[in-house]
């Protein structure tokens, strides 16, 4: 059976849920090989195990002072020598800088920001900020496709792959930028913005009072993001933007709060599975996404609703 | 410093967008300068501005600024803008083969352009807002083999030592990056305040010159770029079906516990 790549994502030790969705469609169209760039790589193989993985390839090497550019030229390496038909890495920042200069280094057809691919490597992508569907193929050797987080449910197994280690040579041209100094983001003790399955955000309705949507937020579970008017005014860390210029999700539930529903915030959650926005303005555009639409003001709506919540979980 | 800002001209974000033949059917809506660009050209005229003698870009500073696009003919309204804003000239590829150009057709002209001009820093948005991809800049350093410095938040030039360090925002962080000329930068929309262009600077760039070549010009051969040599292909563009009307209700002060109610009904909470 035909390879298929997957790069593992992985930050203080521990494995992106991101790895798990990739495993998940890189079983479903072949045998999942994943990759992971780390010099202590016994115990992110351990959290592999429970995910759909067939085999474990591991590379050691200055992986965080190199970064982008050493990590591409490893899996370039590991593409000439292996040849799978299918590379897929998460499509952050990070993980599309990486699959475009492995595409020019291997001549591989690249597609970024997909939500499903397929056994004959057919990707969907929904662009124009949701409103059309694209399907594309990869016409080379190895496809090299981006995938947006949360676009399939990990299948929870549990597996044994074999594991091999793969020496890579870490080119002149990636030793040009080195990081030397970095600060991670702060995580705090609600779940990764990309990751979470409900996300509540604010915007510019809130006033700078974002408190009512922490509130909802752990009644929930749900990650907090802003929208830029939230994030410029420094209510909000840049960290947490929604949007164009931000991060991309999509979770089960967005609930948005004070936000009119501009564009670019659009293009950041139209993926949403189902779109809640409260909004003190009955014209804001942002209600023609909405499956459930409230109109009136936040600071009574949303804490109601999060009395509400709680209520029902004791 | 020559440095080269690569800008690209693109459908106002504002228009409605529609699909022809598996492209973007980009004849049928306003196009203008992609706004993320406009952070990459103010951000070169500061890097000037700190390193001249006179404050102020242009001849006098002894740095140049060089505006990039590959696009059609009518790409020239988005460069003039860039023009006016204060970048020196500019260099315009346009060629009919070059429709429906994937970003590594796109990142192969580029590099065909830039190299062998001596740049020092290759400055880009981070993102075109019609393609979406964030690819380029960093298949860009890959192809000139320059140093990548992406995502930054915060440019520092040093022209003498011919060094540049930036930080880098992603979401992992921030990260502290340093690199000798030269080096592909591009910059995130917090880094600064793209200026209006000013009456002065509009009449100053109809004067600039803007510099158009053909593949030919860069020895590229048609059958290298455009739909043909993507290397991946559209196989067909749906609207997505119109989503059902949600649902709407105006709070009289029950609001918050009708939404309860849709949640705990759709198992969201
Ligand atoms: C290059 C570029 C990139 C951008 N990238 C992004 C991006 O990544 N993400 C992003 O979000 N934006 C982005 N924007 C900005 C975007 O265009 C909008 O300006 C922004 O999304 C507006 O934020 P907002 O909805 O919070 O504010 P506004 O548009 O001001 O809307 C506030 C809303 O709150 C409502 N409101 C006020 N008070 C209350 C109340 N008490 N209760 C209920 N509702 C209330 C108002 O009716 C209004 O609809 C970008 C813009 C540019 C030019
Ligand atoms: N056709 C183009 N001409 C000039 N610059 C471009 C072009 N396409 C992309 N770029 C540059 O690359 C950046 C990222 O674009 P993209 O990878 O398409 O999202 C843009 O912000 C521009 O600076």
């Amino acid at each position: 059976m035909s390879q298929v790549f997957f790069l593992v994502d992985h930050q203080d030790g521990k494995v992106a849920k991101s790895a798990g969705e990739l495993a998940t469609f890189a079983k479903s169209i072949g045998e999942s090989v994943a990759i992971v760039f780390s010099s202590q790589p016994s115990s992110l193989i351990d959290q592999l195990k429970n995910f759909s993985v067939d085999q474990v390839i591991t590379c050691s090497g200055e992986w965080e002072k190199f970064s982008v550019a050493a990590i591409a030229d490893g899996i370039s390496q590991l593409i000439k020598s292996k040849n799978p038909t299918a590379v897929l890495i998460t499509s952050s920042a990070r993980g599309k800088e990486i699959a475009g200069r492995v595409a020019v280094q291997t001549d591989s057809g690249l597609i970024t920001d997909a939500i499903n691919i397929d056994k004959d490597r057919i990707t969907t992508q929904s662009v124009f900020g949701g409103s059309t569907t694209v399907h594309s193929a990869v016409t080379t050797a190895t496809a090299i496709v981006t995938l947006r987080g949360n676009s399939i449910e990990a299948t929870a197994t549990n597996s044994n792959p074999t594991v091999e280690e793969f020496a890579v040579q870490i080119s002149d041209l990636a030793k040009l930028n080195p990081v030397i100094q970095s600060k991670p983001a702060i995580k705090g003790g609600r779940p990764e913005l990309t990751e979470a399955n409900v996300v509540v955000s604010g915007g510019r309705g809130t006033n700078g009072d974002f408190k009512p949507i922490e509130e909802l937020a752990d009644a929930l579970g749900a990650a907090v993001g802003a929208s830029r008017a939230a994030t410029d005014a420094g209510w909000y860390p840049h960290s947490h933007q929604v949007g164009q210029t931000g991060k991309t999700v999509s979770p089960q539930l967005y609930v948005a709060c004070g936000i009119s529903g501009a564009i670019q915030h659009r293009a950041g959650m139209q993926t949403s599975k189902t779109i809640v926005a409260i909004n003190k303005d009955p014209e804001a555009p942002i209600f023609e996404l909405a499956d459930f639409g409230v109109i009136g003001d936040l600071f009574n709506v949303v804490p109601q609703a999060t009395k509400g919540i709680i209520a029902r979980k004791s | 410093m020559k440095i080269a800002v690569c800008v690209k001209q693109v459908p106002d974000s504002w228009a409605e967008k529609k699909m022809a033949n598996g492209l973007l059917d980009r004849a049928g809506v306003d196009a203008v300068l992609n706004d993320l660009d406009e952070y990459a050209v103010e951000e070169a005229l500061r890097i000037v501005e700190k390193n001249s003698a006179t404050g102020e870009a242009g001849e006098a500073s002894g740095h140049s600024i060089t505006v990039i696009s590959m696009g059609p003919e009518r790409a020239t309204e988005a460069i003039r803008k860039a023009l006016s804003m204060g970048a020196d000239n500019a260099i315009l590829v346009s060629d009919a083969a070059l429709a429906g150009s994937d970003a590594l057709a796109t990142s192969k002209v580029l590099s065909e352009v830039i190299k062998n001009e001596g740049f020092d820093l290759v400055i880009c948005g981070t993102e075109s807002t019609d393609a979406r991809m964030s690819v380029v800049p960093a298949m860009l350093a890959q192809r000139l083999q320059f140093a990548q410095l992406t995502f930054a938040g915060k440019v520092l030039v040093d022209p003498a030592a011919k060094k540049v360090e930036i930080d880098r925002v992603t979401e992992f962080g921030v990260e502290t990056m340093s690199a000798n000329f030269p080096a592909v930068v591009s910059v995130i929309e917090k880094i600064n305040e793209p200026r209006y262009p000013s009456f002065k600077g509009i009449m100053a760039a109809k004067k600039k010159s803007i510099t158009t070549k053909s593949l030919a010009d860069l020895n590229i051969q048609a059958s290298a770029v455009g739909s043909a040599a993507a290397w991946s292909a559209v196989k067909d563009a749906l609207p997505r079906p119109a989503k059902a009307a949600g649902l709407k209700v105006q709070d009289d002060g029950s609001a918050g516990d009708k939404l309860v109610e849709y949640l705990k009904e759709k198992r969201l909470a």
